[in-house]
């Protein structure tokens, strides 16, 4: 083998390829040739430009050189000045965990250091199929626990005192873990054979899906108490989280069914054929098949849950969103409106591109060949 | 919807409140005051950075905790939405409501909640560059004013520049932010809204003492504490210590000299103000104490104004009407006797 390929390599040397004649290299011809063909494009291109040399320069300006890093309130109300990033420094505490008490600020952080260690054993994949799972849905009570406590030593942090992003990530993040099993038992109920359980599937699935989701949030902060009796007291916070998870199950339950339509009937058959019982045959061979190919639109769900829940700014909770926009009324720090919505754009984005990245990343490390 | 709603909140007065010991008794054994507050109200409400509850009506709730409770902070704030202010009272969700709602006849008479004492008096106002000289807004014949349209502050302009025989130009926005940002431009002579809120609108400006607040309110927002209607003895308590912070002010106790006064005042009403004689606190339910702590912890009215929109904060919102009566203002409290 070595042989042949030395005698080959000795007997034919190939040519270097030559460089492409000059007039179809470099970015003269790059440009001509993705900018400038034909008027239309040349004319966009032109807008383009002017477009962004009339936005850009004014916005690093401002957001990057003639920004003001570090000092106080004082320091930013200077006439010339760009952006007060030393607003968000300042207000960086309650923006990330709301009026929490600081000398318990060690819970909000090891819950967030356990989300971003389970983050890390899930993308690694040292950690795969039911043990991922079992981690994922032990982590939301450790960290309702360690955030609230009450229970094992831990002084209790009363929920009126959760806020911020950690506020925003725990309302997502329950959201997610609890609405998509809710959201597949749904689904399977639409396909039940008991017209009871189908019905019901299919009506709570509609009724929902035909509300936004800020009524639900109005329902469960403002109707809601009013028809619960005098002193059962179910708090904002949780009926708020049931409000979200209620939504957000009705909409993952119709990505779910068409997962289970897209898998070939033959599946299910050859399942049966073999004598596999009801729960074997969704659980081992329809549901992963089906959630193989939802999965785009799935995370696609989990990221608008994110989003939305800033929604509950509007209920008198205070989020991520809703902590932007109160330490802007700080009579310290008035008037720094768009520095505080610049900052959370690019944490929600951070937050949502990262989330879509794992997406894509699953979608192209599962086997191809599942059909 | 609004029958529904009427008729939802008098199903709960009828059916659910007789039911509940009194909202004092409750807030006693749960040794804990629940405070409604606004989500973010520059100086009235807002958690400061370091995270804690701040503002005029802030300062009232940790008044009262501190006159039931013995301790300003046993207390839970509920930041509350708009539309959840009157809800979460007759909801039973908060025992107290300090949230800039205006005193209105059809909440305090319709809605299933009752006033207690008047915190602030709002209303109407108008900012101008001081360049202008002007010291009133009757002097305003001939000037422009930017204002949000389709408001009660549009028709309040309206209604004023007719009343007072003056030519009043109104540049109308869609928003407050745009209609502040022409003021800022120079494309009115003056800016119109809500006193408290021109003086945080004013803060954000470059050279903020360039422009004032002119002294005259043109319409009357009365912002007050609502309490749940049906318990009188909770609204007596909170009304009460409201009157009393008020009644310091003008009898000169503040948060400095109150233990002080408390042990060697000859005035006789200052003895009963802060228990050395007489029962005052026995008449609203609570101990001797009630107001002597209330001062301690959050100082007099006039204490608790300066501190969160006097002329050292960024506020810096001149008392104007919220004076005492005895400085040519609205405030006035009932004898505590």
């Amino acid at each position: 083998m070595s042989d042949m390929t030395e005698t080959a390599l000795r007997t034919f040397t190939p040519q270097p390829a030559l460089a492409p004649p000059k007039e179809l290299k470099g970015a003269v011809h790059w440009a001509r040739a993705n900018l400038f063909d034909g008027g239309l494009n040349t004319v966009l291109t032109l807008l383009s430009l002017l477009l962004i040399v009339s936005v850009v320069p004014g916005l690093v300006r401002w957001g990057l050189l003639d920004a003001v890093w570090q000092g106080d309130s004082e320091a930013c109300r200077v006439e010339g000045v760009g952006a007060c990033w030393s607003f968000i420094g300042a207000n960086f505490r309650i923006l990330m965990v709301g009026i929490y008490p600081v000398e318990e600020i060690w819970r909000p952080v090891l819950s967030f250091l356990l989300l971003l260690g389970v983050i890390w054993l899930t993308v690694s994949r040292r950690v795969r199929g039911i043990r991922m799972v079992a981690f994922w849905l032990v982590l939301p009570f450790i960290a309702y626990w360690l955030i609230g406590g009450g229970y094992l030593g831990l002084p209790e942090v009363d929920q009126s005192r959760w806020g911020g992003l950690m506020l925003s990530l725990l309302l997502a993040a329950v959201g997610i873990i609890v609405s998509v099993p809710l959201g597949i038992l749904l689904a399977l109920g639409r396909f039940s054979d008991s017209p009871v359980i189908k019905i019901s599937c299919v009506s709570f699935i509609e009724t929902i899906r035909g509300v936004p989701l800020i009524t639900i949030l109005f329902m469960a902060s403002v109707m809601l108490p009013l028809f619960l009796p005098e002193g059962m007291d179910v708090n904002n916070l949780l009926r708020i989280q049931i409000g979200m998870i209620l939504f957000s199950s009705a909409y993952m339950a119709e990505v779910v069914r068409g997962g289970l339509q897209a898998v070939p009937r033959g599946q299910t058959e050859a399942a049966k054929a073999l004598g596999l019982p009801y729960r074997h045959i969704m659980f081992y061979v329809v549901i992963p098949q089906a959630l193989r190919h939802v999965l785009p639109p799935l995370i696609g769900r989990c990221i608008a849950l994110f989003k939305d829940t800033s929604l509950v700014l509007i209920v008198g909770l205070l989020d991520f969103l809703g902590m932007l926009k109160s330490s802007t009324q700080d009579s310290e720090w008035l008037g720094f409106e768009a520095e505080s919505y610049v900052f959370g754009a690019f944490v929600y984005w951070l937050v949502c591109y990262s989330m879509s990245r794992y997406g894509q990343h699953l979608e192209s490390a599962g086997p191809k060949n599942n059909h | 919807m609004h029958k529904i709603k009427t008729a939802m909140l008098g199903l709960l007065l009828c059916g659910a409140l007789p039911a509940t010991a009194g909202t004092l008794a409750d807030i006693q054994q749960k040794d804990e005051l629940t405070c409604g507050v606004s989500e973010g109200t520059p100086g009235f409400s807002n958690p400061d950075a370091s995270g804690r509850w701040v503002g005029l009506d802030v300062d009232i709730c940790r008044a009262v905790s501190a006159a039931v409770l013995g301790d300003q902070e046993k207390i839970k704030f509920v930041p509350l939405a708009s539309k959840q202010k009157i809800v979460a009272l007759a909801a039973g969700q908060v025992d107290m409501t300090s949230r800039t709602t205006t005193w209105t006849m059809k909440r305090d008479t319709k809605e299933g909640v009752d006033f207690t004492a008047i915190v602030y008096y709002d209303g109407q106002g108008f900012m101008v560059n001081k360049a202008l000289g002007l010291t009133s807004a009757k002097e305003l014949d001939g000037a422009s004013v930017c204002v949000t349209t389709g408001t009660t502050t549009e028709l309040n302009l309206a209604d004023f520049a007719r009343a007072n025989g003056i030519n009043i130009e109104a540049v109308v926005f869609e928003g407050k932010k745009e209609a502040f940002n022409s003021y800022k431009q120079g494309r009115c002579d003056a800016f119109t809204t809500d006193m408290s809120q021109l003086a945080s609108w004013r803060s954000t400006l470059p050279n903020s003492d360039d422009h004032v607040i002119l002294k005259d309110v043109i319409s009357k927002e009365p912002l007050s504490p609502l309490v749940r209607h049906g318990d009188n003895q909770w609204k007596d308590a909170v009304t009460w210590v409201i009157n009393g912070l008020i009644e310091a002010e003008e009898k000169g106790v503040t948060q400095a000299n109150v233990d002080q006064l408390a042990s060697s005042s000859q005035d006789p009403t200052i003895q009963r103000m802060l228990g050395v004689s007489g029962d005052m606190g026995g008449y609203i339910g609570l101990d001797q104490d009630w107001l002597k702590r209330a001062i301690a912890a959050v100082g007099n009215y006039g204490e608790i104004y300066d501190r969160n929109l006097g002329e050292n904060t960024r506020l810096k919102l001149d008392r104007g009407i919220n004076s005492l009566w005895s400085q040519g203002g609205l405030f006035y409290s009932p004898p505590i006797r």
